[in-house]
């Protein structure tokens, strides 16, 4: 119940990869035929990529990771523009590897200003129209947030980027895969994604970047991914993330279905067995598989633990961030007081998870709260007020 | 070195970020698509360029025609092949 720190590898993705970490073992750089095979099938991969979000295949840059892809479309867009102007705008819900660029950025005398979002997490397009100026190089905004499930409304905002001529970046990490996601409809300039979330393996993901736009490498090295990326090709992992992509075109409507039934399931059972539970983010324009929660006298952490005895895994808030035991600042950002989001619970769901799993949590879940409560003195204060 | 302004160009290529040897690899398979008497822009932010694209050219039976500077370098080639 914690897809959205990682997703199982599909079975016919590890087959795809299995080849190149011995079969074709060799090093695409290579001038003998074994190398400009295996470039061959890298560039048939990433068509793959590039046909699950609408783009052309050489508008894509495999990197090792979602946050790798972030990281090059901020750092990158940034050094690359930086004569044009030194302002770039996120919104206060991003990842860290899109807060941490920006950070690393203001250190080198760029200008940063964060969005605030709304109950929702939603950011207002007339607030971001306001905040743009002549010196704005870059906006970036997610696609959907991995916390709280909220879906942006993408192509409004990239529309307002479009006409004042600043690129625009969202991070879509969350939703690929999970929702239709096309680089035209979204007409975004700059788009990350990772196999992670994808039913791909771990140590690769995509960068999507429009009509051959100036990108400063972040890993400079040899002539592999055009220039913009150097070091050898991560072969297996970029066979699986082609083969996952490949798939998810595939399932992508039947697993939709599935995972609206499991959430309005998960979300009807926590609203009817557990009071003081909030549900976070947008109640309609959120990720199909996801359900999150802030339930009021609780620990979040603890909660979790006692979930893990019973054999189900879920999460506080991002799997990066919840080792600190810090209050979430995307729950901060939506307005969720800090002793209100302590009792953050995220649980995100993948086409493997079954009605029957989802009874178990709701079972489980209203025990551990019910048990947690108990030993709670704000909760027996605010039961007895 | 030849220094020419606004000269016209049938297709243009812009590697500015682009690190060595893509302004010798992308100018070859380019050129390739072009027809003989057509010219190509190169754009490219690499110094190293500026000794290497006229070497290429002579190397490779191109004329190697100028080069403009404004926020980058431009180098112009003919293909004469």
């Amino acid at each position: 119940m914690d897809h959205a720190s990682a997703t199982p590898v599909k079975k016919q993705v590890i087959e795809s990869m299995i080849p190149y970490f011995d079969q074709y073992f060799g090093n695409p750089s290579t001038v003998y035929d074994m190398g400009s095979k295996i470039k061959k099938v890298i560039e048939e991969q990433r068509s793959n990529v590039s046909q699950l979000i609408g783009a052309k295949p050489e508008e894509i840059v495999f990197t090792s990771s979602g946050a790798e892809a972030n990281n090059l479309a901020i750092k990158g867009v940034a050094l690359a523009r930086k004569k044009k102007g030194k302002h770039i705008i996120i919104s206060t819900i991003e990842h860290h590897s899109v807060i941490n660029s920006a950070r690393f950025l203001e250190r080198m005398d760029f200008e940063i200003t964060f969005l605030p979002v709304d109950k929702y997490g939603m950011v207002n397009p007339a607030h971001l129209s306001r905040v743009i100026t002549p010196e704005t190089v870059l906006v970036s905004i997610m696609h959907a947030n991995n916390e709280i499930g909220t879906i942006q409304a993408t192509p409004e905002l990239a529309d307002i980027c479009r006409e004042k001529g600043v690129l625009f970046h969202t991070d879509a990490v969350a939703s690929v895969g999970n929702i239709p996601v096309d680089v035209n409809v979204l007409n975004v300039d700059l788009l990350s994604l990772s196999g992670v979330s994808l039913g791909g393996p771990k140590g690769i993901g995509a960068l999507y970047f429009r009509n051959n736009l100036r990108l400063m490498p972040l890993i400079h090295g040899g002539i592999q991914e055009m220039g913009r990326r150097g070091g050898t090709e991560n072969v297996p992992g970029i066979v699986g993330l082609g083969k996952a992509s490949e798939l998810a075109v595939e399932e992508l409507t039947d697993k939709m279905n599935h995972l609206q039934k499991l959430r309005k399931c998960l979300v009807d059972g926590i609203h009817e067995k557990i009071g003081h539970a909030k549900l976070t983010g947008h109640p309609e324009k959120r990720l199909p598989g996801h359900a999150s929660f802030c339930i009021e006298a609780i620990e979040g952490e603890s909660l979790i633990y006692t979930l893990t005895h019973e054999g189900i895994y879920s999460n506080t808030g991002s799997a990066c961030a919840s080792k600190a035991l810090k209050t979430s600042p995307v729950l901060m950002s939506i307005g969720i007081p800090p002793d209100i989001a302590q009792g953050s619970v995220v649980f995100t769901m993948n086409n493997n998870n079954r009605i029957e799993e989802v009874k178990y949590v709701l079972e489980k879940l209203s025990i551990a709260v019910a048990k947690l409560r108990a030993l709670s003195p704000i909760w027996r204060k605010k039961i007895s007020s | 070195m030849k220094f020419i302004k606004n000269h016209p160009s049938d297709d243009s290529l812009d590697l500015v970020c682009r690190m060595c040897p893509l302004h010798l690899l992308e100018p070859g398979e380019r050129i390739k698509c072009m027809k003989k008497g057509q010219v190509l822009e190169v754009l490219t932010d690499y110094d190293g360029a500026l000794e290497d694209l006229p070497e290429w050219c002579h190397k490779h039976g191109h004329q190697f025609i100028g080069i403009e500077e404004e926020d980058c370098y431009k180098l112009y080639i003919k293909k004469v092949k």
